[in-house]
């Protein structure tokens, strides 16, 4: 009760605010305009009526793709960022979480880029904007993994998550996502705990949130690991364990050898067997990770059914990353003029 | 903030265990006559009792208005940058709001008006002013109270309504019969208090 009670001295106005923000999503309408452009100028102008307004008109006249990735982008940012620089303990904490998943994500792609020989000054602007900290560009320095920390993580938010994972094993390409993956594990570990210690309607929604993204990563390992040279027990350290496959699906899903027994893990339990159900790679079907994604929007609508929580803040970020995602799909359909896939985004709302 | 943290329990049970420890030993060395709750309802003056149905009736009712307000008023203008149009409709659960906080304010002043100048003669006299002073303490608990939740419920719902009313216009005039009925719970606190209030006072008039 005192949380619902005491909730609105810190939060209120921005909790209005985000439900102003998701209002403007583009709905189904929206993107039946969108799927009927013939061109790039044309997405601009349907564009141009929803919430996004003039945001592509002063961009220079052919217009690719990238730009408008990079403009949506900048958009949802912009507004994450407002939101963040209004808020007070423990709402700017949670905010401050979100963004380590960029961060985590900048670091390693500033690592793959540097041993693929690219420069810091190349790789730099390509970094997630929400997941800037200070010295970014001197990760390239770094050679192990134990250096990197000395010298350069261990002032970021992150340290904490590194324990895990400081060798003295050289950095290189399976290194690298073995890193990405301890990261992600350590840090979706500490946000469930962290939500769960605040309690109320925000542990409630976004601890079923983050069970889910928990468990569709260990889905999404084990798929990928199949045919890898990955031993079993190095797979099952990189499962987080604050999701619903916690302990005995994570079990079963380390011995797993092929496809068909992950669908078998799945089908016990009865979130996740709908959707394993009618996949596959045939041109009229749905992809794993597109009934994943479909999942998790269903799930962030969701949060916004209860007020007085934080919930609607991590969800209006991931409805706005999936709108990005679905406009450029439909953008690059029309600008490669290959229409056949076109249908093939999430629809929202 | 979770109500039952380390420091709450610690405190809490620091301050049982000295009362448990008061009592028995009062109660081991013949002293437990000591603990007389009729000697201190009686040997409080009954102005004491009816200044705090004064103090009670105001500001608790003022506490639940505020809770109510900000609120609200905050919801509104964060649902108002987004959908402009639900600023003014919204200001309506304000007002009831500010209702629960008049209805504080009545009583204070009609149990206020109770308190007179005392001049005890007789035993029934003495009587009388204290069953005043009791009778208007309670007058002011009830209003005070029931205006306190009153205004945390107006709070809750008003501001769902105007987050509502910002994705849906139709839902505001459905929102505020629920808001109708949050007001009505305050308005039975004035009821019982005008009720247990009339005709009680300290003192001569």
């Amino acid at each position: 009760m005192f949380l619902d009670v005491l909730f609105n001295i810190d939060n209120g106005y921005l909790e209005g605010l985000v439900r102003g923000f998701k209002s403007g999503i583009l709905k189904n309408q929206d993107y039946i305009n969108l799927v009927q452009c013939e061109t790039l100028e044309d997405l601009k102008l349907h564009l141009q009526t929803t919430d996004y307004g003039n945001f592509l008109a002063n961009e220079p006249s052919p217009l690719t793709v990238s730009v408008i990735d990079d403009k949506i982008r900048e958009k949802y940012v912009l507004e994450f960022q407002h939101l963040r620089n209004h808020a007070v303990k423990p709402l700017s904490k949670f905010l401050d979480y979100i963004t380590y998943s960029y961060m985590i994500d900048n670091i390693v792609l500033l690592i793959t880029g540097h041993l693929h020989q690219r420069s810091v000054q190349e790789l730099l602007p390509k970094c997630h904007p929400l997941g800037m900290f200070e010295q970014m560009g001197a990760i390239t320095v770094a050679d192990t993994s134990a250096s990197l920390y000395n010298a350069i993580l261990i002032d970021t938010p992150l340290a904490p998550y590194f324990i895990d994972c400081i060798s003295e094993h050289d950095l290189d390409e399976l290194n690298i996502e073995i890193m990405r993956n301890t990261l992600y594990k350590a840090y979706i570990e500490d946000f469930y705990n962290f939500c769960k210690e605040l309690g109320g309607p925000t542990g409630e929604v976004m601890c079923e949130l983050l069970a889910f993204e928990a468990d569709r990563r260990a889905f999404m390992i084990t798929i990928n690991s199949l045919g890898v040279d990955l031993p079993k027990d190095e797979r099952s350290k990189l499962y987080p364990r604050c999701g619903k496959l916690y302990p005995d699906g994570l079990n079963q899903l380390s011995k797993a050898e092929e496809y068909d027994q992950v669908k078998m893990i799945a089908e016990s339990y009865a979130d996740y067997r709908p959707l394993f159900e009618n996949v596959g790679t045939n041109p009229g079907d749905k992809t794993i990770e597109d009934k994943f994604f479909e999942q998790e929007v269903k799930m962030n609508l969701n949060a916004f059914m209860r007020q007085f929580g934080f919930g609607v803040f991590y969800s209006f970020l991931k409805l706005k990353e999936q709108e990005n995602r679905n406009i450029i799909w439909i953008a690059e359909c029309v600008a490669q003029k290959h229409r056949t896939r076109i249908d093939n985004y999430i629809p929202i709302m | 903030m979770k109500l039952l943290n380390k420091f709450t329990i610690g405190a809490g049970s620091v301050a049982l265990a000295l009362f448990i420890y008061a009592g028995l030993t009062y109660m081991f060395t013949g002293y437990g006559f000591r603990f007389d709750i009729g000697w201190l309802l009686t040997s409080l003056n009954p102005y004491m009792w009816a200044g705090l149905g004064v103090a009670a009736a105001v500001s608790l009712s003022v506490l639940g208005a505020a809770i109510g307000i900000y609120s609200i008023g905050s919801s509104i203008l964060g649902g108002g940058v987004k959908a402009p149009r639900i600023r003014t409709k919204n200001l309506v659960s304000i007002v009831f709001c500010e209702a629960a906080a008049i209805y504080g304010i009545i009583m204070s002043v009609v149990i206020s008006n109770g308190i007179n100048n005392q001049s005890i003669t007789t035993k029934e006299t003495l009587m009388s002013d204290y069953r005043g002073g009791y009778r208007l303490f309670g007058a002011g608990l009830t209003v005070g109270w029931s205006n306190l939740f009153c205004g945390i419920a107006l709070g809750v719902v008003g501001s769902g309504a105007a987050l509502a009313d910002a994705q849906n216009p139709t839902l505001f005039v459905k929102i505020l019969i629920v808001e109708i009925f949050a007001s009505a719970i305050g308005l039975f606190g004035l009821i019982v208090s005008i009720l247990i209030s009339s005709g009680s006072k300290v003192g001569k008039s």
